[in-house]
Order: structure tokens, then C-alpha cells, then sequence
């Protein structure tokens, strides 16, 4: 079976990630700068005179395309690498995936997911 | 009257340094607004320089600077600047007649660019116009006559009212009609509901540099002459700047952190309200004056934004209005002959009627503008629309009144 993850962390945490998904071998990814809110519900910020709520805060949604077998893993060093313990650390989302192809070579499946050196081949 | 270089010189330089304080208007209030509306805000302003340099020259200087008629206004002797040429007047007698035009035409320039920020990002553009030429017609021109044109009643030929560099001219005049034009227009949609924070914050502090490298040509330039009393102006105005900008400081600390857009907002309080009295005052008596500046205009910008009480958008009212009413008052009560032997003492230098003249100038010139601008904006209101649509409203300005997006 094939999961995609979908993590919305800090913009700022965003390198701390990388770096954990690296470490345990998840080569590709992609991200989208987004804007949303939680239960955190916003951000006071300061003004020319006191503050001003902001709603909408910017954060990044991290997306891996993976096998299931690596999943709870792979959850484990987005979760550790993403949390400071304040609210607005995020959320992880995880949906099933049809069918992935690779576009070069037509490959599907396992074989499209597969890298040179990645979680599965080191 | 003979023409002297180094006056001539640094009036050259002034009028560019007053000049650019227009576009740097743009970006100070640019930053501000949000990204749908940025390209509209920095126009509001930008073709303010185009506009009113075609009516100053046309007839706007002479209806400022002409020959009096009745204290009130300037004859229409120097249309097309007819007359106005290399050689002095009376009004500046070291240098060109036609460069005084000129400087004096940057400050009807930024003045009315001055009150676009009470309507931002809901104002009909070509509506905008006609109120523009209007306004510099009806209110800028005849308040510069009464306040420094030859003959004027309330400067040096009539009540005897201070007015350097324009607190009264400029400052009151667009600070009060930016709170009559947004009682006019009304709120923008959502006001009180949403936030509308800033797009660019540094924009706005790029303005705000620029704006007060300007203020010296602006302060400095209006002793027309390159001297001490230059001098004393570009004194007074970089330390009032600088008290006000420290100050505004202080007080936000005590609300919230002390924010960047609040520091620099207070520098160009401070800015105006020294501008009256940049040639009148001390050093000391600028540092006074820009220390008191800050809390006014900052409290009153909590008192309005706190109750909703008027979209006043950027704050122009609290920050021009009320900076140049303050300014217009402490010159009343900081000014010393030993610093102008052409001005007069204030109330601290044992003359207390002048705070008085200050104070019914003042009032004199915050109804004329208040009303007149009301009635101009009501009357274009009924007759072609001040606002745009709703749907032009939430789409923003840029796209509904430019047809332009700021960042692809």
C-alpha cells in the first residue's frame, strides 16, 4: 500500500524536518508555503499603536508519497523534528494513494517511490 | 534685491529634497495598506505630482502668491507664471522669483497627497481627481495666501500668526480634511470586523527615511536662504524628529512590544510638529516639541482605532491634524526672537498673545478645511461617486481602478 503524508508545520521548522528526513533516507518531497490557523486561532502582532490580530498564519505543508511500511517511522521524525510544545506546531495528515508513476520512465508503483540510497535500498 | 548663489543654491537642492518626500509619501503609506491596494495607494499620492504642477503653474501659484485681493486670495496677475521669472521678488529677494515658485509648488504638491491616506483602498479614482483640484483650489491656495502670500490675514501683514514651513498651511489643512473626506467616504468594508494589517512594513520605513531627509529641505529650504537660520532649522527638525520617534517608542513598549512601524510613524509625527516653529524654536524647545508629539497623536490614534469611531485610514488626522495643531500651539509657546530676529517670543519667552494668534489661526484654518472639504466630498458624492463598487472594493484597487497587480 501507498500513504502520502501531508504535514503542515512552522515555516520555521522547516529545515529541522529536512534534515530528519534525511537522516532516515526519505529522498523526495515537495513543499507548499500555506496560510492557516488551529486551535491556536491566530497571533496577536504589534501595531503603530498596540496590537492587531492576524488570523491567517503562514506555514508550510510538507507532502512524501511513501510505502506503509516506512510510514509510523517516517511520522515519528516529522513529529520530533517539528515540535517545540507550543500551540501552532502543526498537523499531520495521512491519506491512501491510488497509483504513483514516474514520469521519465513510466514505472509504477513500489518501483516510481524508489530512490538510489533511500529508506528501502540503504 | 540681488540674487546670491549659495541661497540660490541650496534652494535648488531643497525644492528636489521636497520633491521626493512625495513618492517617498507612496511607500510610507504604501507599506500600509494591504497587497490588493498597493499600486493604488502609491499613485494616489505619485500623481499628485503631476496634477497639481500643471495647476500650480497654471494658476495655482498666482491664487497663492499673487498680488492681494482682500487678504483673502492672490489676483490671477501670474498665470501661466507670467512675470515669475529669473529675477527676485519681494517675498524671497536673494533668489530667482521663479525658483520660489517652484519650491512652494512641491509643497502644494505633498500636500493634498498628504490626505489620500484617510481613503485608501475604497476611493474612486477619478472622483479623486476632481477632488484634488478642487481641494488644492478652494482650500490650499487661499490658506497659503492667508498664511504667507503678500497681504494674507493671518501671517506677518495680518494677525501676525507663525507658520515656517507650513504647520498651519500644510499639516492642519490636510490633517482636518482627511477626517472630513473619511467621515464623507465611510468605512472600508469589513472595518471593525477584520484587521487590516500592513502588506510591507518596510516599505514604510523606506518612506519614512526618505520622508525625513526631505524635511530638511522642507524646513531648511523655508528660510530661503543658505544661513543660520537654515541651519537652525535643519536642527530643530532632525532633533524633534528624533524625540518623537524615541518617544512613540517608549509608549507602544508599555502597550505591546515596541513596534518599528510605531517608531517610525512617530519620527514623522515629530517632523510635523516641529515644522511650524523649525525657524522660530531652539534645539531644546524642538525636543520638547517632538517628545509631546508622540503621545498625542499616539493616544489619539488608540482612542479612534479603539472605538471605531472613523475609518480614518492611516491615521493622516491624528498624525498631521493633530501634529500640526500641537506644533502650531508650541510655536506659539517656544518661539524666541534670539533665534529670529523676523519672528516673535511665545508665551515661555514672555509673550503670551502669541499662543493665542496661534491658537485662533489654527482654528481659523481646521473649520475652513473640515467644512469645505466635507461639502466638496458630499457634493462629488452625489454628483459622480467618492467610492467604488463593493465587488471593486473586495477585488481591490489595483485590478478594479489600474487594471495592474503589484506582484505576479
Amino acid at each position: 500500500m501507498t500513504k502520502k503524508i501531508e504535514a503542515i508545520i512552522r515555516e520555521e521548522k522547516l529545515d529541522d524536518v529536512k534534515a530528519a528526513l534525511q537522516a532516515i533516507g526519505i529522498v523526495g518531497m515537495n513543499v507548499v508555503e500555506i496560510h492557516g490557523h488551529g486551535r491556536q486561532g491566530g497571533l496577536s502582532l504589534a501595531g503603530r499603536t498596540g496590537t492587531y490580530k492576524v488570523d491567517m498564519l503562514p506555514k508550510i505543508q510538507v507532502n512524501i508519497v511513501l510505502s506503509d511500511h516506512n510510514l509510523e517511522k517516517t511520522i515519528e521524525a516529522i513529529r520530533e523534528s517539528a515540535v517545540t510544545g507550543e500551540q501552532g506546531d502543526g498537523v499531520i495528515f495521512i491519506y491512501p494513494v491510488d497509483e504513483v508513476i514516474r514520469v521519465r520512465t513510466g514505472e509504477r508503483g513500489k518501483e516510481a517511490l524508489m530512490y538510489e540510497g533511500d529508506i528501502d535500498t540503504r | 534685491m540681488q540674487i546670491d548663489s549659495g541661497d540660490t543654491t541650496w534652494i535648488l537642492v531643497s525644492t528636489a529634497l521636497v520633491l521626493v518626500m512625495t513618492p517617498a509619501l507612496a511607500f510610507f503609506y504604501g507599506g500600509m495598506v494591504r497587497k490588493k491596494n498597493i499600486l493604488s495607494t502609491l499613485n494616489l499620492s505619485f500623481i499628485m505630482i503631476c496634477l497639481i504642477s500643471l495647476q500650480w503653474v497654471i494658476y495655482g501659484y498666482s491664487l497663492a502668491f499673487g498680488p492681494d485681493i482682500g487678504g483673502l486670495v492672490g489676483s490671477l496677475e501670474f498665470l501661466g507664471f507670467n512675470g515669475v521669472g529669473a529675477e527676485p521678488a519681494a517675498i524671497a529677494p536673494t533668489i530667482p522669483h521663479m525658483l520660489f515658485a517652484a519650491f512652494q509648488m512641491m509643497f502644494a504638491i505633498i500636500t493634498p497627497a498628504l490626505i489620500t491616506g484617510a481613503f485608501v483602498e475604497r476611493v474612486r479614482f477619478k472622483t479623486f481627481l476632481v477632488f484634488s483640484l478642487l481641494w488644492a483650489t478652494l482650500i490650499y491656495d487661499p490658506v497659503a495666501h492667508w498664511v504667507w502670500g503678500p497681504g494674507g490675514i493671518l501671517g506677518a501683514d495680518g494677525l501676525g500668526a507663525l507658520d515656517f514651513a507650513g504647520g498651519t498651511v500644510v499639516h492642519i489643512t490636510a490633517g482636518f480634511s482627511a477626517l472630513a473626506f473619511a467621515l464623507a467616504i465611510g468605512p472600508r468594508k469589513g472595518f471593525g470586523n477584520v484587521s487590516f494589517g500592513p502588506n510591507n512594513i518596510p516599505f514604510t520605513v523606506l518612506g519614512a527615511g526618505l520622508l525625513w531627509m526631505g524635511w530638511f529641505g522642507f524646513n531648511g529650504g523655508s528660510a530661503l536662504a543658505a544661513d543660520g537660520l537654515a541651519a537652525n532649522a535643519l536642527v530643530t527638525t532632525n532633533t524633534a524628529a528624533a524625540a518623537a520617534g524615541f518617544m512613540w517608542m517608549l509608549v507602544s513598549w508599555l502597550d505591546n512590544k515596541p513596534s518599528v512601524l510605531g517608531i517610525v510613524t512617530g519620527a514623522v509625527v515629530g517632523l510635523v510638529a516641529v515644522t511650524p516653529g523649525a525657524g522660530f524654536v531652539t534645539p531644546l524647545g524642538a525636543l520638547v516639541i517632538g517628545a509631546v508629539a508622540a503621545p498625542i497623536s499616539y493616544y489619539a490614534i488608540k482612542f479612534i482605532k479603539g472605538r471605531n469611531l472613523v475609518d480614518e485610514s492611516l491615521d493622516v488626522f491624528a498624525c498631521h491634524g493633530l501634529g500640526g495643531f500641537w506644533g502650531a500651539l508650541a510655536t506659539g509657546l517656544f518661539a524666541t526672537t534670539a533665534v529670529n530676529a523676523g519672528g516673535a517670543n511665545g508665551l515661555f519667552y514672555g509673550n503670551p498673545g502669541q499662543f493665542f494668534t496661534q491658537l485662533g489661526a489654527s482654528l481659523v484654518v481646521i473649520v475652513f478645511s473640515f467644512v469645505v472639504t466635507y461639502v466638496v466630498a458630499k457634493l462629488l458624492d452625489a454628483v459622480m461617486g467618492i467610492r467604488v463598487s463593493k465587488n471593486a472594493e473586495v477585488a481591490g484597487l489595483d485590478i478594479s481602478e489600474h487594471a495592474e497587480r503589484a506582484y505576479s
